[in-house]
């Protein structure tokens, strides 16, 4: 309670009778429309609570009259973008991949889409970037396992490599080592055979020997592979296992025979032609 | 201080247990009055030209050609570009309305500086579109006597049907200068037909209601309101004035003492001032500018125009409100030498200054604006790839801006690798490597991916700078950008 209300004789006006310590306030009154607009922000909010989601229950919370939720917002603003993209979306459908590499517009708009669908399918085993890791290709090279035209590359998204899927990509290494086709020492030869194709180790002719014998058909005289086969190049500088004796050892000992699945049934046809086209991007062809 | 309060304490005994005081105040309303005048006709004439900017700029057309629009003055939000006259303004380059704004403070503490509050007494829209408001007001409620009678009345059918008049005038300018606001940001001529037919967007509707009832609201109802208690500037320009500042004054020395003066009295012995209340009568923030220089006054000279009047009346000098600066009035009070006004000081010199400074440096800017802009980024995921034949490449994202409005064709080179091999993804590209065209439409930015390679035996250790350039195939532009090539470690 204000106990002594003084005149100012500066300023003549009030004081609020407030006293600490020997300083007073002054009564400077507010305009009275001011704590109107407090009110009238106090009302707004009674009606925000009783309209929208706001007060939190055990279970949930308040719904609020009009029903609203970020959720369903969320939703309405995806298909509405969806509508919007649905003309580009059919584009890439009907186009060719050969087409939407031609027209800038199809083009920006398949990379864009690629990427996006890459980050969310892709990224977990290639990279974000498509670096790729042990087992998983690195995407940005040149060197391609299953080939690296555009249409190969659709075709191993499509169906992937070594799964169910009836035009999966499917080849076989035989375990060279462990099923006994060929002893420690023989392995070994041709570990440092394989090694020589790239200038890193002598070869003796009984490696070579048994190169011609066991792995020639696939990987080629000279170690060139063969992408039909899926048969990798064993004469450049990319290892997908690791290119040291010990990797490469272990490579012919156990084979990798390593697998992708087929996207076909989790991805619609304009998704992995986006795909095709941003992987084919990144180093494909080149 | 303290004695006088207690003898006014002893001198009124209070009662034991005093009233709280009334912790808000109820407006007191303000009934300006008419008065014409220099300062006046200024006002009108300032009006006349700023609301006139305001609606018809919207509906200047500016012939672009086909494919761009042809309002001359046009912040198109969708499509991400400013129109001003032949100058397109793309976002990144939003740097220029920064620079406008810098300059609009600097020039408001100019003019502060010299003139006091020039900018809330002329120009501000708030001041107006008040004016505006008061100018309607008057022509249906009549002047500031008519209003207080007719606010003091019952309520009858007369002035039911002038209040309505009133509100009715008021809202229509106030959807004009809504409906108008949106014009600035869409085709004018279009949307206007739009509105009317009910198949303008949600957005239009939204910012000319916004609009319409902040105008409403804020120059028809708050008015000297918004002055006093919402403008931030009327408490922080005390630090842009000085005592050389004009102002609008008083002259004490003059005035006082006051009071009341009949024809053919003798003027001997009293102030100038005849206490005609015509000064506060005609103030639109309510105030006495005899009790000085106060946070209310906007500076708007009317109470000046009706002194003025008053003066001629009487026969005494007019002038006894005028503009003046603190510095000079003392003078007179002190009956020493006058001291002129000084606009140039070291105070107006800095804000001069820095006005010209930020007004060259913008000037530049513009002047060398490249209309080819070159932006690239380098992937780091990988940070560079090694392929089969033990080469080392990088992969980057190459942006070509072309701002003109035709279609350009470049070329794209790299300096500071020699050995480098350039390779290119996107459909605008014809040919390869070095001699590689790339398109790029008009008004668009064109992407492109970029390899560059370079042998195992040329590869640096780690980072190495690399710059960029692309050069227009007709030679008439270029634009260069730094970025790095990165070998492995060794």
């Amino acid at each position: 309670m204000p106990t002594k209300i003084e005149k100012d004789t500066l300023s003549g006006q009030n004081t609020t009778g407030h006293e600490w310590d020997g300083v007073k306030e002054l009564n400077t009154p507010l305009p009275t429309w001011w704590v109107y607009t407090f009110y009238a922000t106090i009302v707004f909010a009674v009606v925000y609570c009783a309209l929208y989601p706001s007060w939190p229950w055990l279970t949930g919370h308040t719904q609020g009259l009009l029903g609203y939720s970020s959720r369903a917002e969320l939703r309405q603003e995806l298909s509405a973008q969806a509508k919007e993209r649905a003309s580009f979306v059919d584009r890439i459908r009907t186009a060719s991949l050969a087409d939407i590499r031609k027209d800038p517009e199809l083009f920006n708009f398949a990379m864009a889409g690629g990427r996006s669908a890459f980050q969310t399918n892709c990224m977990q085993c290639h990279g974000a970037g498509g670096g790729g890791s042990t087992g998983f290709p690195n995407l940005v090279d040149d060197d391609w396992i299953w080939g690296g035209s555009i249409d190969q590359i659709y075709a191993t998204i499509e169906h992937g490599i070594r799964n169910s899927d009836d035009k999966s990509r499917q080849s076989m290494m035989p375990r060279f080592g462990a099923d006994g086709l060929l002893t420690g020492a023989q392995v070994a030869a041709v570990t440092d055979y394989v090694l020589s194709l790239s200038g890193k180790a002598k070869a003796t002719p009984e490696g070579a020997k048994i190169y011609e014998e066991q792995c020639v058909a696939c990987h080629k005289a000279g170690g060139k592979g063969d992408q039909e086969l899926g048969a990798p190049n064993l004469a450049d500088g990319i290892w997908l296992y690791g290119g040291s004796r010990d990797a490469i050892y272990r490579s012919i000992f156990y084979a990798r025979n390593g697998s992708m699945p087929a996207w076909s049934g989790r991805l619609d046809e304009a998704t992995m032609k986006m795909l095709a086209v941003y992987v084919h991007a990144l180093g494909g062809d080149r | 201080m303290a004695s006088p309060a207690r003898q006014t304490d002893t001198a009124t005994p209070r009662p034991p247990t005093p009233e709280p005081p009334p912790l808000y105040a109820p407006r007191a309303r303000v009934y300006p009055r008419a008065v014409s005048g220099k300062w006046r006709q200024i006002k009108w004439a300032t009006l006349v030209v700023l609301l006139g900017l305001y609606y018809v700029v919207p509906w200047l057309r500016w012939d672009r050609g086909p494919g761009a629009p042809s309002q001359a003055i046009l912040i198109d939000l969708d499509h991400r570009r400013g129109w001003f006259f032949d100058v397109v303004i793309w976002p990144q380059e939003v740097y220029f309305v920064t620079g406008l704004l810098i300059l609009g403070a600097f020039g408001l503490f100019f003019a502060s500086s010299l003139f006091g509050r020039v900018w809330c007494g002329f120009t501000c829209p708030q001041t107006v579109w008040t004016d505006l408001f008061m100018w309607v007001e008057r022509m249906v409620e009549g002047d500031r006597n008519e209003r207080m009678r007719l606010d003091r009345q019952p309520m009858s059918a007369g002035k039911a049907v002038r209040k309505t008049l009133k509100h009715a005038a008021w809202l229509a300018i106030a959807a004009a200068t809504g409906g108008a606001w949106v014009f600035y940001y869409v085709d004018a001529p279009t949307t206007l037909l739009k509105i009317f037919r009910g198949e303008a967007s949600m957005e239009v509707y939204t910012f000319v209601g916004l609009f319409t009832a902040t105008t409403y609201v804020l120059a028809g109802w708050a008015r000297e309101q918004v002055c006093t208690y919402m403008c931030p500037w009327p408490r922080f320009q005390a630090a842009m004035l000085d005592e050389q500042s004009l102002i609008v004054t008083y002259q004490k020395w003059r005035g006082e003492p006051r009071g009341k003066h009949k024809a053919g009295d003798s003027w001997a012995g009293r102030g100038d001032c005849i206490d005609c209340n015509l000064c506060v009568a005609v103030c639109p923030t309510g105030i006495d500018i005899r009790d000085g220089q106060q946070i209310e006054c906007i500076g708007c000279g009317l109470c000046i125009d009706a002194c003025t009047q008053t003066m001629e009346k009487v026969g005494r000098p007019t002038g006894l409100i005028r503009w003046d600066t603190l510095a000079a009035q003392q003078a007179k009070e002190a009956r020493s030498a006058p001291v002129p006004w000084r606009p140039v000081r070291p105070r107006t010199l800095l804000y001069a200054a820095l006005l010209g400074i930020v007004a060259i440096v913008m000037l530049v800017a513009f002047a060398l604006r490249a209309d080819t802009e070159l932006t690239v980024q380098r992937d780091r995921n990988p940070n560079f790839v090694r392929l089969s034949n033990g080469d080392i490449r990088n992969s980057y994202a190459v942006k070509v801006l072309n701002k003109r409005r035709t279609p350009r064709h470049v070329h794209l080179e790299i300096d500071g690798l020699p050995s480098a091999q350039l390779g290119f993804v996107g459909a605008d590209v014809e040919g390869s490597g070095a001699t590689a065209t790339l398109s790029v439409q008009p008004d668009t930015v064109g992407t492109f991916r970029v390899f560059v390679t370079v042998p195992a035996s040329a590869a640096p250790s780690g980072a190495k700078p690399i710059t960029f350039t692309v050069r227009d195939e007709a030679g008439d532009g270029r634009a260069s950008h730094d970025a790095v090539f990165v070998g492995p470690g060794r």
